[in-house]
């Protein structure tokens, strides 16, 4: 696949790194030249210097035969007319934009073909406080992501001592967490995968271990694996930039909100935007006396959420080591987070990643219909949908122990009734219905899959399964 | 500086008031009352010095400079209640110079203080005369000369602001002027037509209700009759009396807007609109309570009417009574004169201090109070989803001060003078905040023609302070104001 990419910033960086490795020709276009040979010696892609809302620099990057254009640009009018350019003149199939303000959103008219030409919005502020706001929901999770409408999740857990699943083979669950059906896709102990995970396989403390169960059972999911804390109440966020205002906003509802933020005007934004029972702090998040005046100790969760890791890492140890509950640190450099990983931060997230898992949806062959990349970009979940028969498809009307995955992929769930049998979309009315997949599940035609892949390389391989090969199509 | 080309404008003015006095004098001639004389000479005499003060003065007619405005919203307040109660002098056989003064300048502040009595057997264009200048003056002849004469330039919107009432008065609604000032009277006219026809369908003749209609929009409170509403004694017509008070106590500007939006949630989402009818609500609830558990009230109805009706009359600072509600529990008529200081929004022909005024310092005084529990704190104060600057915060808080110490020394003023405590102090709330009977010598049963004349110059002044919203007077008595 041709990809073009507009802008080398953060995103632009982190997109293009994630789909590099995926076998497809990348073209990076920024104005800035020192980063982009940086990226060139890094990455396998090619970098052209330019403003990218002109055709001409758009030509000489080849957009002429590009599959997809990605606009990330730090300017959402750029991206906007990148993609209305890459339509009207250039005829490029897919185009996605990286759009910050919530009102050019996904089907506003605003983006069709006579608007703005946009196929697909993204805004990683907005998926990365969708992304932590699951972390507020379940504070003992390391990680919740959802599949097919919401209905499945994946959670990520760190396993504690005293829980009842620890010292247990993976064969014993059923018997000790009766009712909460589930599936155990990985184990990583000391940040290695677990390899060859059966029913003897035991669960040890400190195990990162991943679970596929339906929503409504993550609760259950988390109390078998996990010390169930009360649930969160007070929270102190600490950076009032987008990510955290954008937070503050969607929550101040539900929880007891402090608010730090080191510039004043900044501040008085903020304090306007959101409503009075928000406390908005102009300070330092790594003043000790702050933290101790504004009683740190009594919080639930701790966030640090501004674009300075080396601060979000200080702030959230200062923050633990003052006594507060949970500590939840933003971390983009992916060397400090393999860092502080386990240590005394609870949480690290890497806000790239939030977003790469709906970019990846759209590069994958076959019918994905949801990717979420896992371990910093190392594993991957992915959701696709089964087309054809057993005839055209190698996944279709077969048992999950007969497909033949490759080795440590592992078909995890398995929703059923989300489509029609002629493969439309069944609608509201529709009763879904979620299987936990056994070796002897069989695989219907129109099923979506949940499907766990501990390596990127295994993915294409995986891919394949779904495909429903040329006759099926004539 | 030139007070030429402010004295220019003015003689326009006063040119336009002798063609609202056209209203009145319509009346007298189409009826041959016993003030034909006196309108005819009134309106010639305003006419003639109209016309000799914008021509004398016409080589130095100019663009306005801001500091002009302020005189020239001076004069004009000044002046026009001198003309105003040219006709009241002339047309009522021994009323003094001061008491028509006082009059003219109670109806152009749409105050709705009184000194004359015997109203019912006055000729009928005088009273008109006193209405109709209360439906003028509510809204402001100069926001009325800012919409219908192109004549103020850029100069306009200083004026309009000086006589607009409230705090923030940058919000321009349009890119001009002048039709925000139009806008404004449309609304107004509109709402006056309104309540013209409600009176009449509830009972009023058709002068009545035209001159009662001119007091309740402007929120004056004078009336055709001695006994106020309380001739009719229908509750009909007292519940539309508190229905167009309670939609005059709201900004016209809303309603403008509310129309501009096609959308009635402009109105209801306001917070100051909402502070306005939670504190009208609540406290006819606390009055009528009071007074069935300690006022000598048999039936919990006619309280409740009683109560609803003086409370929006006087909380809107109207002023109407139907009933002599100084003889309840002091609490009652205290509690309801407290209010009229402060209830009407920014923006309506209401007196006082104003809702937002109001709210904006509960919301300081808050900030304050949470700053000494979270030293670092950052919480501006917030009003409609936007920060209220400092410097909008200072202008409140200096009104405030202003407003207080004004308070004190006009009070003090009139106990030099001889009035017991009372008296004295409901008098000067009741002028400042344009509320018009007070307490005591001055409540609903009495008026003020039982004052000194010194007493009565001295409510005069309070009237004008409080209407023009004291900063806009006061400047004019300040050094630096005259040096150049």
């Amino acid at each position: 696949m041709k990809i073009l990419i507009l802008g080398a910033g953060r995103v632009g960086e982190s997109v293009a790194e994630s789909l590099v490795s995926e076998k497809n020709d990348i073209t990076v276009i920024d104005t800035d030249p020192d980063r982009l040979r940086a990226l060139q010696d890094r990455l396998d892609l090619r970098g052209v210097v330019g403003n990218g809302i002109q055709p001409s620099v758009l030509r000489e990057a080849g957009i002429e035969d590009a599959d997809m254009i990605i606009a990330c640009a730090p300017l959402d009018e750029t991206n906007l007319v990148v993609c209305k350019v890459a339509h009207d003149l250039f005829n490029v199939p897919t185009r996605i934009a990286r759009v910050r303000s919530p009102e050019y959103t996904d089907g506003s008219p605003l983006l069709e073909r006579n608007g703005f030409a946009v196929d697909r919005v993204i805004c990683p502020e907005q998926s990365v406080t969708a992304y932590i706001r699951k972390l507020i929901q379940y504070p003992e999770a390391l990680q919740v992501l959802e599949f097919a409408q919401g209905l499945v999740s994946l959670i990520a857990v760190r396993a504690v001592e005293g829980s009842p699943l620890v010292r247990h083979s993976l064969a014993e669950i059923p018997d000790l967490v009766p009712g909460a059906d589930m599936r155990i896709v990985a184990i990583y102990r000391l940040d290695k995968a677990v390899r060859n995970l059966d029913g003897d396989t035991r669960i040890e403390t400190g195990d990162e271990v991943f679970v596929l169960a339906a929503t409504a059972n993550i609760r259950a999911v988390l109390g078998a694996l996990a010390k169930v804390d009360q649930p969160v109440k007070r929270l102190m966020i600490a950076g009032g930039g987008k990510v955290g205002l954008r937070l503050a906003r969607e929550i101040h509802a539900e929880y007891q909100l402090k608010l730090i933020e080191p510039h004043r005007a900044r501040c008085e934004y903020l304090a306007t935007e959101l409503p009075s029972h928000v406390l908005v702090l102009q300070g330092d998040a790594t003043d000790e006396d702050l933290l101790g005046e504004e009683n740190v100790d009594e919080m639930d969760m701790f966030l640090a959420l501004t674009s300075d890791d080396e601060d979000n890492i200080m702030s959230c140890l200062l923050a633990k080591r003052l006594g507060a509950r949970r500590v939840l640190a933003v971390i983009n450099r992916r060397s400090y987070a393999d860092l502080v990983q386990g240590s005394q931060i609870d949480i690290a997230i890497a806000p790239s990643h939030a977003v790469i898992g709906e970019l990846l949806a759209y590069v994958r062959r076959g019918d994905v219909a949801a990717v979420h990349s896992l371990r910093r970009g190392a594993a991957e979940a992915l959701e696709a949908i089964v087309r054809g028969d057993r005839k055209t498809c190698r996944m279709a009307g077969r048992r999950v122990g007969e497909v033949g995955l490759p080795k440590g992929a592992q078909v995890g769930a398995i929703v059923r009734g989300l489509h029609l049998p002629d493969g439309s979309d069944a609608g509201p009315g529709a009763r879904p219905q979620v299987i936990i997949a056994h070796s002897d599940t069989v695989i219907e035609p129109n099923d979506h899959v949940i499907v766990f892949v501990p390596s990127k390389r295994m993915v294409r391989e995986v891919e394949k399964l779904f495909q429903v090969s040329a006759t099926f199509l004539f | 500086m030139g007070l030429l080309p402010v004295v220019a404008l003015v003689g326009r003015l006063v040119v336009l008031f002798a063609l609202l006095m056209g209203v009145p004098l319509a009346f007298t001639l189409s009826r041959h009352d016993a003030a034909e004389d006196a309108f005819v000479l009134a309106t010639g005499i305003t006419l003639g010095c109209g016309v000799a003060m914008s021509l004398l003065t016409r080589r130095f007619r100019r663009e306005l400079q801001p500091r002009d405005g302020f005189v020239l919203v001076g004069l004009t307040w000044l002046m026009l209640p001198a003309f105003g109660a040219l006709p009241l002098w002339l047309a009522l056989p021994g009323l003094s110079v001061t008491d028509a003064y006082f009059e003219a300048t109670s109806a152009f502040t749409a105050t709705g203080a009184t000194v004359l009595t015997g109203l019912d057997a006055m000729p009928l264009s005088v009273n008109v005369w006193r209405c109709f200048m209360m439906f003028i003056g509510g809204l402001g002849i100069i926001v009325l000369a800012v919409a219908i004469l192109p004549m103020l330039g850029v100069g306009g919107t200083q004026l309009f602001k000086t006589e607009m009432t409230g705090p923030m008065k940058d919000q321009k609604l349009t890119p001009r002027i002048a039709d925000t000032a139009r806008a404004i009277w449309v609304a107004y006219a509109l709402i006056a037509v309104a309540c013209t026809l409600a009176y009449r369908a509830a009972g009023m003749s058709w002068e009545d209700a035209f001159m009662h209609m001119c007091t309740t929009v402007s929120l004056g409170g004078f009336s055709s009759h001695d006994l106020s509403f309380g001739y009719w004694n229908s509750p009909l017509i007292e519940a539309v009396a508190i229905f167009f008070m309670l939609l005059s106590g709201v900004s016209l500007v809303l309603y403008f807007v509310a129309w501009r939006a096609r959308s009635l949630a402009v109105l209801w989402r306001n917070t100051e609109v909402q502070a306005f009818y939670a504190v009208l609500l609540g406290s006819v609830a606390l009055i009528s309570v009071y007074l069935i558990a300690f006022g000598d009230y048999s039936s919990y109805l006619l309280a409740l009417r009683h109560t609803a009706f003086h409370v929006v009359s006087v909380a809107t600072t109207t002023g109407y009574a139907t009933h002599d509600y100084a003889s309840w529990p002091l609490f009652a008529p205290l509690h309801i004169i407290l209010l009229g200081c402060f209830a009407t929004c920014a923006g309506s022909t209401g007196g006082g201090i104003k809702m937002v005024r109001m709210l904006l310092l509960l919301k300081q005084a808050q900030r304050e109070l949470i700053r000494i529990v979270h030293p670092n704190v950052v919480n501006p104060v917030v009003m409609g989803g936007r920060a209220v600057s400092d410097r909008v915060m200072q202008s409140v808080i200096a009104y405030m001060m202003v407003y207080g110490a004004s308070l004190v020394a006009l009070t003090m003023a009139l106990l030099f003078s001889g009035l017991d405590a009372i008296t004295a102090f409901t008098a000067v709330v009741a002028c400042m905040n344009n509320i018009g009977p007070g307490l005591g010598e001055v409540g609903p049963a009495l008026n003020y023609s039982g004052l000194t004349d010194l007493q009565t110059w001295i409510c005069t002044f309070a009237m004008v302070l409080g209407r023009l919203e004291l900063l806009a007077v006061l400047v004019l008595f300040t050094p630096a104001f005259w040096r150049r």
